[in-house]
């Protein structure tokens, strides 16, 4: 890949956050939806009737699922509005590089949520803190990637159709199956106190998604702005 | 310098641009006149690049502009729609653009496109503030960031100001002597003549009449206008 690539996608991604730490709009809404459906998962378990490492990682993932689409939405619809993305594609810039730029800023909304969801989870449902924790964030990541680069491309293929608030989520949540799969058994695998090993199964399927989709949606993406 | 060759683009059984062949060179103007739905919009988004021809070719210097970053880098775009991002300011904006661009110095182009079009004073305040006509204003900097060598405007007068469509007309008079093309969209026939070296009339996706502008009287042009495409536009 050339660096004027990845430059390019830096310089989008750099865009993207920039607007919204402005508006703090989406950030804020899935912040608020993460804590408040952590919450209510708490207030609704009867510790005696299920563990708390059972419930947990489904909440978790769950949660990052539909927290993560918030911002997802959002990615194309900035620009959308006003036609701001017909000055990227005017621009000498790649196709490949606007969705890798795209995705690298979803990629830091969705670590941002998670950043504070985790360790929020840890305290709600009293689970073990310190090195469990750490190795979360990183299948959370590993997780992450694949979901952000699916839902990139759907953002893209759907800000344009009148229904894409309901479009995004149909189009993207069968796919996200096996990310979210992979991950919550991962993470169960973890909290129950279970050697890396036991869950590497899963991480390498994890990893495998990351790779597929990341290439094939870099690959489809700039089929999606033909007009 | 920008030629495009029996461009055709249909949307199903529809053709908005129906085998346009298009020729302006260095310091030309050609102005597209034509009535609502004549395909004009369409046209000029084929010129861009950002529509895919059913049929036919848009070249830059001979190069094809649809895969071929250098041509693109060569192309202006005034559109309907400000292209700017609201929670940016308007020198962030331009900067952005400049950056795309791969200008060497973002903050002193931006500035002077800015300068330019006379609306330096409200550069840290975000777009989404400034009224239409500064909008349309910050548009038109950032279209000219780079300075193109093909600059495509469609109804760049909209919402603009006397202030505004003074500094608009002198910066593509500016843009003209600078050996740049120019393809202008407008319904205003005055407006359009005053800068035109070619003047054309699109009407259901084909040009019905193309000439140079030395050929024309205003007046008559006009009555001819309104006659061909059926009232006044």
């Amino acid at each position: 890949m050339k660096p004027l690539v990845l430059t390019t996608a830096w310089l989008i991604a750099r865009k993207d956050l920039a607007i919204e730490f402005r508006t703090r709009t989406a950030f804020l809404s899935a912040l608020v939806f993460a804590l408040l459906g952590l919450g209510i998962f708490r207030f609704a378990w009867d510790p005696s009737a299920v563990s708390a490492i059972d419930l947990a990682p489904g909440v978790l993932w769950v949660i990052f699922t539909f927290s993560g689409l918030l911002g997802l939405h959002r990615s194309f619809g900035v620009e959308h509005a006003e036609r701001a993305i017909d000055g990227l594609l005017v621009a000498p810039v790649g196709r490949e590089a606007i969705f890798l730029g795209k995705a690298l800023a979803n990629l830091c909304f969705v670590a941002g949520i998670q950043v504070i969801a985790i360790p929020a989870m840890a305290v709600f449902y009293d689970l073990p803190l310190g090195r469990p924790l750490l190795v979360l964030f990183a299948i959370a990541l590993l997780a992450a990637v694949g979901l952000v680069a699916v839902g990139t491309l759907f953002s893209a293929m759907a800000v344009n159709t009148r229904l894409a608030e309901l479009l995004l989520p149909m189009l993207s949540l069968p796919f996200f199956v096996p990310v979210v799969m992979a991950a919550a058994q991962s993470t169960t695998q973890l909290l129950i106190g279970r050697p890396l090993a036991e869950a590497w199964p899963w991480l390498k399927i994890l990893i495998a998604y990351d790779i597929v989709f990341l290439t094939a949606c870099t690959l489809a993406f700039p089929y999606t702005l033909e007009e | 310098m920008l030629e495009a060759t029996g461009l055709v683009r249909a949307f199903g059984s529809r053709r908005a641009v129906d085998g346009v062949d298009v020729s302006v060179g260095a310091g030309d103007c050609l102005v597209l006149f034509g009535p609502n739905g004549a395909g004009k919009t369409t046209l000029l988004r084929l010129l861009a690049g950002l529509l895919k021809p059913t049929a036919g070719a848009t070249r830059i210097d001979g190069a094809l502009l649809r895969g071929d970053s250098a041509a693109r880098a060569a192309v202006g775009l005034i559109s309907h729609q400000t292209m700017l991002y609201g929670a940016l300011t308007a020198r962030e904006n331009l900067e952005f653009t400049a950056r795309l661009y791969g200008e060497a110095d973002p903050s002193s182009v931006g500035e002077r496109a800015l300068r330019t079009m006379r609306v330096f004073d409200r550069a840290d305040t975000p777009v989404r503030v400034l009224s239409r006509g500064l909008q349309q204003r910050v548009s038109i900097a950032r279209a000219i960031v780079h300075r193109p060598r093909v600059l495509l405007l469609d109804e760049p007068y909209t919402g603009l100001d006397a202030s505004g469509a003074a500094a608009l007309t002198r910066m593509l008079e500016e843009l003209r002597a600078g050996g740049a093309a120019l393809v202008l969209v407008t319904h205003n026939i005055g407006e359009g003549l005053a800068i035109a070296t070619h003047a054309a009339v699109m009407r259901r996706g084909r040009f019905v009449r193309h000439e140079r502008r030395e050929a024309l009287d205003a007046e008559r042009y006009t009555s001819e206008y309104h006659e061909l495409v059926g009232g006044p536009a």
